[in-house]
C-alpha cells in the first residue's frame, strides 16, 4: 500500500467520522488561534510603544529633574523634583559649551482648565521656547508658533494641540479666537498638526502650548523651574557625545557628581528599553494563557484520537485479517493524525489571522501576528495529534487479528 | 493422492483469565488436502472457532505445530503472517465484518489494497467478484444499505477476490434465513468446484452434509473424522 492510497484512506476516514473529525480539528483550531491572538496581543502593544517612542524622533534627548538611579525618593520621585532651571536650559543651548547640541527647548507644563465661552476642557498647558517646534518634529497645520519676543515679553497667546483645538473650537478657525485660562485671556495663534504616532496621538495632540514665561504666571509660579528639557543633538551619530556633554555641564552647575546626580538624561533608546521591560511582563503572561489554552487543545485532540483508535480496534482487526501489516495500519493512522491536524491547523490559523486582523478595529488594540508562535503551535497540535493517534494505532496493530476483531 | 494444505500436529490453545486456565483446544492432530471441502462440527465451546482462528493465522497455538502448504507458520514474523492472510487465505465470518464506511466494490478491494494492486485494476476484479455472487447490481451499496444475506455475499465476494486457495468459514450462514443459507452453500460449492480448500464450521446438518468430511468436536478433541461417500467419489 503506497503513500497515495494511504493518503486516499486516510481523507476518506476523516469524511466518513466527520463529527469526530470536526470536534478534534476544533480543539486544534482553538488552540491555534489563541496563540496567535494572545501573542499578537503581546507584540503589538511593545510595537505600539515603540512606534509611539520613535515618533519622538531619533536624536533627542530628555533631561529630567530627578535621578532615575536614585529609589531612595529623598530627592523626590523621577520628574517631581524641581532641580533643572531656565538657566540649565540656555547654559545647554551654549555653543561653545556644548557644540554637539543644535536646539534647546525647556518646558514648564501643568494641568489646567480651558474654557471658551461654554466649553471646558482640562489638559496640559506647557509653557516652553520656539525652539520646541524643532526639537519635536513637529508642524503646524494653521496660522504660527509664537516667537522668541513673546517669550520674553510674556505675551498672551496661546498654540493649541490638534484635539485640543477639536475640543473647544467645533466650527471655524480657532486662529484669531480666545481662550480663558485661570482667568486670563490668551488669544490662539496656531494650531498644531497631528503627531502622526500610531494611535490617535494620545496626549501629544492633546495639549495648548503657551510661551514659558506666560505659563508661569498662569499657573502662579515665580521659580525659575522647568519640568523638562528637550535637546535636539547635532545628529544622531553625535548622540552619545551630546548626552555626555550635557551630564557634565550640569553635573558641574549643580556641584555634583554623574553618579549623584540630581538629573537624568534619557534618549529614545533607553526609553524603548525601559519600555520593553514593562512590557515583557505582559507577553509572558500572555504567552503562559497561550500555552495553556494550547495544552486544553491538545488534550482534547489526545482524548478523541485515543477514542477513535479504541473504537476503531475491530477495523484495525479486520484489516489485518485480510493482509495489512502492522506498518500499514501505523501509517494509515499517522496519515489520517496528519491530515486532521494539518487542517484543523490551517483553519486555526486563518481563524487567528482574521481575528488579528478585525479585533484591532473594535477595541483600538493592535494585534502583531507572531510566525514563530504560530509555526510552534501548529507543531505542537500536530505531534499531540499523531503522538495520541498513533503509539495507541501501533499497539492495536500488533494485537493477534483475533484479539483485535473480538474487542468491542 | 492430493498433497496436504493444512498439517496440524499436537495443538493445544490454553485461554487465560484471571488466575483460570482453560484448555480449549488439548492436542489437535489433523491434516487436510488441497481440493477437500471439511465441515466442521460440535457442541458450543467445544473449540472450532479456537481452531479455525488458528488455521486462519490470527491467532497462535500455545503448543503445537502448524504447517500450512507445507510452511510452518510459527516462525513467522507478523508481516510475513499477514501476508500469509493476504494471499493464500480468505475469510468468510458469521459476523459479515464489513467496514460500514466503505461501498460493496471498496469492501472487496480491501486484500487487493493490501497485495498492491493497482487501484483500476482492484475495481474490475472487485466488481467480477461481485458480480460472481450475484451482487452486480449492488456494488456502489454501503453494508448498511444492503440485506443479511447480500452483506454475506459482499464478504464471500471478498474471500475470493485474491484467488486465495483456501477459504475459511465460521459459521457463514449462522445469520441467515434459509434462502441466504442457500445462496451462500451454493457460492461455497462452486468455489470448491473451482479448486479451492474449504473449511466451514457450522452447527446446521444439511450444510454438513455438502461437505465430503465432517470433523467433530467434542471437548477440544476432535472425535470423530468420517468422508463422505460423495467426498470419496470425489477424489
Ligand atoms: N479469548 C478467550 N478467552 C478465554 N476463553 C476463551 C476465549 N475464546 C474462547 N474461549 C473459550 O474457549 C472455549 C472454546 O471456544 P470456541 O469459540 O472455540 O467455541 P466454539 O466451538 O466455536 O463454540 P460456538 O459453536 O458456540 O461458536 C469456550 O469455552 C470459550 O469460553
Ligand atoms: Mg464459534
Amino acid at each position: 500500500m503506497n503513500w497515495m492510497e494511504t493518503f486516499r484512506s486516510g481523507t476518506e476516514a476523516i469524511r466518513a467520522h466527520r463529527m469526530r473529525s470536526l470536534l478534534t480539528m476544533l480543539g486544534i483550531v482553538i488552540g491555534i488561534a489563541s496563540v496567535i491572538l494572545t501573542v499578537g496581543f503581546g507584540q503589538g502593544a511593545q510595537n505600539k510603544v515603540k512606534d509611539e517612542i520613535d515618533a519622538l524622533g531619533s536624536n533627542l534627548l530628555i533631561v529630567s529633574p530627578g535621578s532615575s538611579t536614585d529609589d531612595g525618593g529623598f530627592r523626590g520621585g523621577f520628574g517631581s523634583a524641581t532641580t533643572l532651571t531656565l538657566e540649565d536650559a540656555a547654559a545647554i543651548a551654549d555653543d561653545a559649551a556644548v557644540p554637539d547640541v543644535r536646539r534647546v527647548a525647556p518646558t514648564s507644563s501643568s494641568s489646567a482648565s480651558l474654557t471658551v465661552g461654554e466649553t471646558n476642557w482640562t489638559t496640559q498647558v506647557v509653557g516652553t521656547t520656539p525652539a520646541w517646534l524643532d526639537v519635536r518634529a513637529r508642524e503646524l497645520a494653521a496660522g504660527r508658533f509664537f516667537t522668541a519676543d513673546e517669550v520674553a515679553s510674556g505675551a498672551d497667546v496661546v498654540v493649541l494641540g490638534p484635539d485640543t483645538a477639536g475640543e473647544l473650537f467645533s466650527f471655524g478657525s480657532p486662529v484669531g479666537q480666545t481662550v480663558t485660562v485661570s482667568g486670563q485671556q490668551l488669544t490662539v495663534i496656531g494650531v498644531l498638526g497631528s503627531s502622526g504616532a500610531s494611535d490617535d496621538g494620545g496626549s501629544e495632540d492633546d495639549q495648548a502650548l503657551v510661551p514659558i514665561s506666560t505659563g508661569k504666571s498662569l499657573s502662579g509660579g515665580t521659580t525659575g523651574s522647568v519640568s523638562t528639557i528637550y535637546v535636539e543633538a547635532a545628529s544622531t551619530e553625535v548622540l552619545s557625545a551630546a548626552y555626555q556633554e550635557i551630564e557634565g555641564l550640569l553635573a558641574t552647575r549643580h556641584g555634583v557628581t554623574t553618579d549623584d546626580a540630581d538629573f537624568s538624561i534619557a534618549s529614545q533608546e533607553s526609553l524603548v528599553e525601559t519600555a520593553n521591560s514593562t512590557n515583557k511582563t505582559l507577553t509572558v503572561l500572555l504567552t503562559g494563557i497561550a500555552a495553556i489554552s494550547l495544552l486544553v487543545g491538545g488534550v482534547g485532540v489526545m482524548n478523541i484520537m485515543l477514542v477513535s483508535v479504541t473504537e476503531r480496534i475491530r477495523e484495525i482487526g479486520l484489516r489485518k485479517a485480510l493482509g495489512a501489516t502492522p506498518t500499514v495500519i501505523g501509517r494509515q493512522f499517522l496519515v489520517e493524525a496528519a491530515l486532521l491536524g494539518l487542517a484543523g491547523g490551517v483553519i486555526g490559523i486563518l481563524l487567528g489571522v482574521v481575528g488579528a486582523l478585525v479585533l484591532p478595529t473594535l477595541i483600538d488594540q493592535p494585534v502583531t501576528i507572531s510566525l514563530l508562535a504560530t509555526a510552534a503551535a501548529l507543531l505542537t497540535s500536530l505531534a499531540l495529534g499523531i503522538g495520541f493517534g498513533v503509539y495507541p494505532a501501533g499497539r492495536a496493530a500488533r494485537l493477534t487479528p483475533i484479539d483485535a476483531l473480538r474487542s468491542e | 493422492m492430493s498433497t496436504p494444505i493444512i498439517t496440524l500436529d499436537g495443538i493445544r490453545k490454553t485461554y487465560r483469565t484471571g488466575s483460570l486456565e482453560f484448555e480449549a483446544l488439548c492436542g489437535i492432530d489433523a491434516s487436510i488436502d488441497e481440493h477437500e471441502y471439511v465441515a466442521v462440527v460440535g457442541p458450543s465451546g467445544s473449540g472450532k472457532s479456537t481452531l479455525m482462528n488458528i488455521v486462519g493465522c490470527l491467532d497462535n497455538p500455545t503448543e503445537g505445530t502448524y504447517e500450512l502448504a507445507g510452511e510452518d507458520v510459527s516462525t513467522m514474523s507478523e508481516a510475513q503472517l499477514a501476508e500469509v492472510r493476504n494471499r493464500r487465505i480468505g475469510f468468510v465470518f458469521q459476523q459479515f465484518n464489513l467496514l460500514p464506511s466503505l461501498c460493496a466494490w471498496r469492501n472487496v478491494e480491501l486484500p487487493l489494497v493490501y497485495a498492491g494492486l493497482p487501484r483500476h485494476e482492484r475495481r474490475e476484479r472487485a466488481i467480477g467478484a461481485l458480480e460472481r455472487v450475484g451482487l452486480g447490481d449492488r456494488t456502489e451499496h454501503r453494508p448498511g444499505e444492503l440485506s443479511g444475506g447480500q452483506q454475506q455475499r459482499v464478504a464471500v465476494a471478498r474471500a475470493l477476490v485474491t484467488e486465495p486457495a483456501l477459504i475459511l468459514a465460521d459459521e457463514p450462514t449462522g445469520n441467515l434465513d434459509s434462502r441466504s443459507t442457500a445462496d451462500v452453500l451454493d457460492l461455497l460449492d462452486e468455489l470448491h468446484g473451482t479448486g479451492r480448500t474449504i473449511v466451514v464450521i457450522t452447527h446446521e446438518p444439511d450444510v454438513a452434509a455438502r461437505a465430503g468430511r465432517n470433523l467433530v468436536f467434542r471437548d477440544g478433541q476432535i472425535v470423530s473424522d468420517t468422508s463422505s461417500a460423495r467426498a470419496v467419489a470425489a477424489r
